[in-house]
C-alpha cells in the first residue's frame, strides 16, 4: 500500500527535519535513493518549482514528490503526513510556551543542531551540483575530464551565485532569468 | 464554525500569496493578524516565529498552527494548518501534472537545465547564510564538517545525524557549565 508507506516516510521527515523547508531536502534525497521512487533529476525539478511558486518550499516539495510517486492522492497524503507530527508538537508546546522557549535543553540542543543542519544542506548541495553542473554520465562513458566539467554550466553557476549574494532579490527573479538564459543559450 | 472558516481562509491566502515560506509570511501576518484583526500583538507573532523555527517541521505551518491554536484550540490549529497547505497542494499538483506532458519539450528542458543550476546556487547561498548565523565557534565547525562528511560519504540517515547533533550540543554545553 503505497499511501501508507508515503505517509510513514513523510511523517518521519516532518518529525526530524529541523530548520524549515530546505532542511527536508537531505531527507528527500535519501528517500529517493533508498526507495527508487524518484531520481536526482526529479529532486532538482522539485526545488526549482517549489522555489518559484507560491507557498512554503517544504510543503511544495512534499506535494511534488508525493504526486510524482503516487498521483494526486499521493501529493495530498505526503503533504499532510509531513505536517502532522509538528502540528501535534506545536499544540503541546502551545500549552507551555514560556517554559519551552526558556528551557536550557532547547537552547543547548540548537547549539549542536544549527551547524548540523548547515552541514546536511551543504551535503545536499554537493549532490545537486554533481547532477546539474557536472556531467558524470558522459564522463563515465568517455573518461575525458573535459566531458565531466562543462565550462558553460560552471560559469553560469558562478555568475548566479555572485548575483544572488550581491543583490539579495527574491529567488523567483533569478529562476525566471535562468529560464530565459537556458532557452536563449540552449542549455 | 464561522471563525474556523475565517482562520482557514486567512491561512489559505497566506499560502497562496507568499513565496518561500518562513519569514516571508511575516509582513502579511502582521497586517492581517496584528493590525486588521488584533488577534495577537506584534511581540506574540515574533515569539511564534522564534519558537516555530526551533521545532521540527515546516516553519510556515508551525507558525500557522500556533496562531490557530491560540484563537480556537485544536480545531483552530487544524483549520490553520489545512489552510496554509491547501494552495500548495492545488498549485503544485497542477504544475506537476503539466510537467509530465511538457518535460520532453526541448525548450522546457533547456529552461529547466539552467534553472536547476541556479537552484544549486540558491541553496549554496542559503548554506553560506546559515553558516554565518549558526556556526559560532570551533565546536560548531567540527559538528558541521563531521555531519557534512558523514552525509556525503556514508548512507547514514539524516535522522541519526540530527539526533546526534542535538545530544552533542547539550553535552558540550553541560560540560562547559560543569567546568565554569
Amino acid at each position: 500500500m503505497i499511501y501508507l508507506r508515503l505517509a510513514w516516510e513523510f511523517m518521519q521527515i516532518g518529525l526530524f527535519a529541523v530548520g524549515g523547508g530546505m532542511a527536508t531536502l537531505p531527507f528527500l534525497q535519501r528517500l529517493g535513493e533508498r526507495t527508487g521512487w524518484f531520481d536526482q533529476q526529479l529532486i532538482t525539478d522539485m526545488i526549482a518549482i517549489s522555489e518559484s511558486t507560491p507557498g512554503p518550499i517544504g510543503i511544495n516539495m512534499a506535494t511534488f514528490v508525493g504526486y510524482n510517486t503516487a498521483g494526486v492522492l499521493g501529493g495530498i497524503v505526503a503533504t499532510l503526513a509531513e505536517i502532522i507530527p509538528s502540528m501535534i508538537i506545536v499544540v503541546l508546546v502551545s500549552k507551555s510556551l514560556a517554559r519551552f522557549s526558556s528551557s536550557p535543553y532547547v537552547r543547548d540542543a540548537f547549539y549542536g543542531l544549527r551547524p548540523a543542519v548547515t552541514g546536511l544542506i551543504a551535503a545536499a548541495v554537493v549532490s545537486v551540483f554533481q547532477t546539474v553542473v557536472l556531467d558524470f554520465d558522459l564522463y563515465h562513458v568517455t573518461g575525458r575530464l573535459t566531458d565531466l566539467i562543462s565550462l558553460k554550466y560552471l560559469l553560469f553557476f558562478a555568475l548566479a551565485l555572485a548575483a544572488i549574494r550581491k543583490f539579495k532579490k527574491s529567488p523567483v527573479l533569478y529562476i525566471a532569468l535562468s529560464a530565459a538564459v537556458g532557452i536563449l543559450l540552449k542549455f | 464554525m464561522k471563525e474556523l472558516l475565517e482562520i482557514f481562509l486567512l491561512f489559505f491566502k497566506m499560502g497562496a500569496v507568499t513565496f518561500g515560506g518562513g519569514y516571508s509570511m511575516l509582513p502579511i501576518l502582521r497586517r492581517e493578524i496584528v493590525a486588521r484583526r488584533a488577534w495577537l500583538t506584534e511581540e506574540q507573532v515574533i515569539d511564534f516565529f522564534a519558537v516555530g523555527q526551533t521545532l521540527p517541521g515546516i516553519i510556515a505551518s508551525n507558525v500557522s498552527v500556533f496562531i490557530g491554536y491560540q484563537r480556537r484550540k485544536t480545531p483552530g490549529a487544524i483549520a490553520a494548518a489545512l489552510g496554509v497547505v491547501t494552495p500548495s497542494i492545488i498549485i503544485i499538483t497542477l504544475i506537476a501534472a503539466l510537467m509530465q506532458d511538457f518535460q520532453n519539450n526541448p525548450l522546457v528542458r533547456h529552461a529547466f537545465k539552467a534553472i536547476s543550476i541556479c537552484v544549486c546556487a540558491l541553496i549554496l547561498d542559503a548554506v553560506i547564510s546559515m553558516w554565518k548565523r549558526g556556526v559560532k565557534d570551533w565546536v560548531g565547525v567540527v559538528i558541521c564538517v563531521a555531519v557534512f562528511a558523514l552525509a556525503v560519504f556514508t548512507q547514514l540517515s539524516p535522522v541519526w545525524l540530527v539526533i546526534a547533533a542535538a545530544l552533542a550540543g547539550i553535552s558540550v554545553r553541560k560540560l562547559r557549565e560543569g567546568k565554569g
